[in-house]
């Protein structure tokens, strides 16, 4: 075991575990939405810029999620560097949400409202404009209807559809401002396997994926 | 989605066909892509997957690397493509417009292929002839001096190209 103290809390974690899993586990919440729980420092993607902190020893905020545990390490989570730069990344990724609370079936269940109540900011996007895709809703997958707009591009449902399937039907496409959730099967007919699984909608922080009502 | 052609289905036998002698490796998927662009002028899923499971990749990893680069598209092209300038001076001039008028016309969008594959639009960068600003393409033609007016004439003009052609086809 590794002794850390995190904002002048001693606490214990398994060697070679993350800073966020650590922290995560001693109920320190660091705000985070593109990595799970089984993630090693080596294969967290690092990709939603939220889960900052300072450490010492590190002369700049640095992910948690991305750096191991170390005997004696002094990790602090609430800094004023660390909060600026969590409130610009979460503006930043709700200038590309759609946000229709009321209409989305993740509303009081959604990451983004979970986060942005622990940072205490509001659910707007300031000093940035808020950049919508054109599609709304994309239905071609056998099992739930995507939302562009309400997705964070986090990569979970991509992940966890790679990891449990031989034939993933999930991929990021596009480029950009226009990356989408992409969803590809040749042909139409659904592999049961899909169905049940559920993995991509169980993970998803938002409302992005929407189960289709089983007829 | 269009539904495969009878000349897209021959098509695909070729590119079988081709498919076979060329060299495996991840690094061969974007040759492999253009490949078969190049034999189909589009890439169906159908294609998407030949090439995935020749190189043994996922097939949505294709379709992921496919849909990042704008060199490669996922419906046919039109027999007559329509592209509109969206250079500096046909900017200024009102391609946006122009574009809008051949959308509104031909009832598609952007990128997409009317139903018969007639027509397609594109937008372009510039062709090289700012003076006639704004200009667009139909087919190989250029035609410059757009107005909103003469998109109706063009679209009118292929169409009755069209039918004299199929008139004198039936004649002979």
């Amino acid at each position: 075991m590794i002794i850390l103290t995190v904002d002048g809390r001693s606490i214990q974690a398994p060697a070679g575990s993350s800073v966020l899993s650590a922290c995560l586990f001693a109920d320190i919440f660091i705000p985070h939405l593109c990595w799970l729980e089984s993630d090693t420092v080596a294969d967290a993607p690092a990709a939603c810029r939220l889960c900052f902190v300072e450490i010492d020893g590190f002369s700049e905020p640095v992910t948690a999620c991305t750096v191991t545990v170390e005997n004696g390490m002094m990790v602090h989570t609430d800094t004023e560097a660390v909060r600026s730069l969590q409130k610009t990344a979460l503006k930043l990724l709700l200038s590309v949400h759609k946000v229709d609370c009321k209409n989305c079936p993740a509303d009081k269940a959604c990451s983004l409202q979970d986060i942005a109540k622990f940072l205490g900011i509001g659910l707007g996007c300031k000093p940035f404009e808020r950049v919508l895709k054109e599609l709304d809703v994309d239905s071609r997958h056998p099992a739930f209807d995507y939302y562009p707009n309400r997705c964070v591009l986090c990569g979970l449902c991509v992940r966890i559809c790679r990891d449990r399937h031989e034939q993933p039907m999930l991929s990021f496409a596009g480029r950009g401002f226009n990356t989408v959730v992409g969803y590809f099967a040749e042909t139409s007919d659904t592999d049961p396997d899909c169905l049940s699984c559920r993995g991509c909608l169980d993970v998803c922080p938002t409302g992005a994926l929407v189960e289709k009502s089983q007829v | 989605m269009n539904p495969l052609s009878s000349e897209d289905l021959a098509n695909i036998e070729v590119l079988k066909k081709q498919i076979k002698d060329a060299p495996k490796g991840r690094g061969q998927l974007i040759p492999l892509l253009q490949m078969a662009q190049n034999i189909l002028g589009y890439l169906p899923d159908k294609a998407l997957s030949l090439v995935a499971d020749y190189l043994s990749i996922n097939r949505s990893d294709v379709y992921g690397v496919a849909s990042f680069y704008n060199q490669f598209r996922f419906n046919p092209p039109g027999k007559n493509p329509v592209k509109v300038c969206m250079g500096t001076a046909c900017h200024v001039r009102g391609g946006e417009i122009i574009l809008e008028n051949f959308e509104r016309k031909l009832e598609i969008k952007e990128g997409d292929t009317t139903e018969d594959r007639e027509f397609s639009i594109e937008r372009v960068a510039c062709v090289g002839c700012c003076a006639l600003a704004p200009v667009a393409l139909v087919g190989e033609t250029l035609h410059g001096h757009m107005a909103p007016s003469k998109v109706e004439g063009l679209v009118l003009r292929v169409q009755l190209e069209r039918e004299k052609a199929e008139r004198e086809a039936g004649n002979s």
